[in-house]
């Protein structure tokens, strides 16, 4: 029997593009009437540019990516709607062993505790440069990408300018532990299972978690082109349901082993069950024999870890604001903010009766406990949430958020 | 206003297709075409080089990393975008099909590249067709192989001749609606199976 709906899809071989190879390998997809066609791609630009000219309906993008496309800072822009968000968390900061030992030295613990770690990276930058050494070099994967902006924002709070006193470039996510064992960057911030490469080669500690810098924070999401999704709505909702019982399934614990198995073969990620286990548990081997367990590591269901926030789109903006990647206005503001569509997330999934969050915003950094929040149906708790340094984002006061001058954390 | 030739930087890990590309744009009449394979110190060659064309491949994943330098480096001045300055959806598409993309550093007219993104298109696609007929020339000769050595066992357990082996193979096939190379694959793996000598 033919399927409904033709969907075209493209994604980048990183553990968070989970849901949707488990919406096309499990049959979630099947499920709802969508032949669902998954293409690899290597580079973020590559999935871009193939959104634009059509050859993907949609993708596995980074958050910041799509708000990027619309504000038209990239090369081949086209309008890009996010509906569905892929996960929260699943970042770490890994450095190299000599850059863990200097770390060390100056008070850094294997606890993962990001101002302890930031505080002590500060201290090792500073008499680095009072020697007259070259600035350490970190990696991320993508200037529009939640990891250059964790990593910019744990930085600047715990007192370090990421502009000036550490240099960041790009490396693609494959190649991250191979330029850290050559002594080609210090640190890189990426998604697993590419920083417990490095662990199991012994070349890299993990130091600081996404998960700690920000709970419940956004990374990856679901980017669709605005002009498809206009033409297929009825396709559109069908993947929606699809994914959100996909996501369901990669949360559940009894389904891991299955999970880690599907993502090591070599048409996703190519690398073995065992490497997936820590993002799945939460259980990371930091480096030299230690390890720990962190509380909501990765979320791909739980915590309405697929609801597409304006929050957390609006927090991306500005990001981009705050490093100069583009000037703020009211116009830019609204085309961050409307470019996350949980309107359609809702329509989609409300025939379900699955639990929806009342708003479509949130004070990020408010809920310092897990807390039950009102919606139809059935129970959804959020939070934690907040960022290490205890400041607040208010969606509603962007302009406040912006103009704090002393980004730096309180000592102590 | 603008030189004669253009200085064309092709980065393509690939030194086979790279040279194919190289070729075919010094028959095109463009003189200063450098190629890189490696995008290690990368920078500081397009900074000796000025080209006024990159052209690289699609699926190199440093492509986010070049795309980054462009935004941030002084020394490339204006990169402005790739697959020729936002051309035509067709060549756009043609570009992306052949795995070429294209990035036009320094506010280039775009007639004065489009042969450029042209002529390297049709060598990706001239490699992608002689890499494809390369692996099937090479799963030909496998397929020859195990069809001989599943010959040469029915020859010696069955005393047959080397037609009539190959006749009760093809046969097999047929009644079974399956490939020649099938048969002879399971044949060859069941005597491997009960004598280990015999693989």
């Amino acid at each position: 029997m033919a399927a409904e709906h033709q969907i075209n899809a493209g994604f980048i071989p990183l553990f968070d593009s989970a849901v949707l190879v488990a919406a096309s390998e499990i049959g979630f997809a099947a499920r709802e009437g969508i032949d669902l066609t998954l293409s690899r791609e290597t580079s973020w630009a590559n999935i871009r540019d193939r959104i634009a000219i059509g050859h993907f309906d949609l993708a596995h993008m980074l958050g910041p990516m799509p708000i990027a496309c619309n504000l038209g800072l990239t090369p081949l822009a086209s309008d890009t709607i996010v509906p569905f968000s892929l996960g929260l968390g699943g970042n770490c900061v890994t450095v190299s062993n000599a850059l863990w030992a200097g770390m060390a030295a100056h008070g850094a613990l294997p606890d993962l505790d990001p101002a302890r770690t930031g505080r002590a990276l500060g201290a090792l930058i500073r008499e680095r440069a009072h020697a007259g050494r070259d600035p350490l070099r970190f990696a991320v994967v993508h200037p529009h990408s939640g990891h250059n902006y964790e990593l910019r924002y744990w930085l600047a709070a715990c007192g370090i300018d990421p502009s000036r006193e550490i240099e960041i470039v790009i490396v693609p996510p494959p190649f991250m532990a191979d330029a850290l064992a050559a002594g080609r960057i210090d640190g890189y911030c990426v998604g697993e299972p590419w920083n417990s490469v490095s662990v199991v080669a012994g070349t890299g500690h993990i130091a600081t978690v996404k998960a700690t810098i920000w709970k419940t924070s956004p990374e990856k999401v679901v980017g669709v082109r605005k002009a498809w999704a206009e033409k297929h709505p009825g396709a559109l909702s069908a993947l929606l349901r699809a994914l959100h019982h996909a996501a369901r399934w990669c949360q559940d614990p009894a389904n891991r082993g299955e999970l880690a198995a599907l993502m090591a073969q070599p048409s996703f990620l190519d690398l073995s069950p065992a490497l997936q286990m820590p993002l799945l548990t939460g259980h990371l081997p930091l480096g030299g024999g230690a390890e720990l367990a962190v509380e909501d590591f990765f979320l791909s269901f739980d915590k309405a870890a697929n609801f597409p926030w304006k929050s957390h789109a609006l927090w991306f903006y500005t990001q981009m604001v705050r490093w100069g990647q583009v000037k703020h206005s009211a116009a830019h503001m609204a085309l961050a903010r409307d470019t996350y569509r949980p309107d359609l997330y809702r329509a989609a999934l409300k025939p379900l009766g699955v639990a929806l969050p009342g708003a479509n915003a949130k004070v990020e950094g408010a809920l310092t406990a897990a807390t039950p929040v009102g919606s139809a149906g059935a129970s959804l708790v959020l939070g934690p949430d907040g960022f290490f340094d205890g400041r607040i984002f208010d969606p509603d006061r962007i302009d406040d958020y912006l103009a704090i001058s002393d980004w730096a954390m309180p000592t102590g | 206003m603008t030189r004669k030739s253009l200085a064309v930087l092709v980065i393509d890990e690939n030194h086979i297709r790279a040279s194919i590309i190289e070729a075919g744009l010094r028959e095109a009449g463009h003189e200063q075409v450098t190629v890189v394979h490696d995008v290690a110190g990368i920078a500081r060659r397009i900074a000796e080089i000025e080209p006024d064309v990159i052209v690289i491949d699609l699926e190199n994943p440093n492509r986010d990393m070049l795309e980054n330098m462009f935004q941030l480096s002084r020394v490339v001045k204006r990169p402005i975008a790739m697959f020729v300055d936002r051309s035509d959806q067709a060549s756009i598409e043609a570009a992306v099909e052949a795995g070429v993309s294209a990035y036009v550093v320094d506010g280039l007219r775009q007639e004065r590249v489009k042969p450029i993104l042209d002529m390297a298109i049709s060598r990706f696609n001239a490699f992608s067709r002689m890499a494809r007929e390369l692996e099937e020339a090479r799963s030909e000769l496998e397929n020859r192989k195990v069809i001989d050595r599943a010959k040469g066992i029915l020859m010696r357990s069955r005393s047959l001749s080397e037609d009539a082996a190959y006749a009760l193979l093809r046969k097999t096939a047929m009644s079974q609606n399956r490939k020649i190379r099938e048969i002879a694959q399971s044949l060859v793996t069941a005597a491997g199976l009960l004598d280990p000598g015999e693989s």
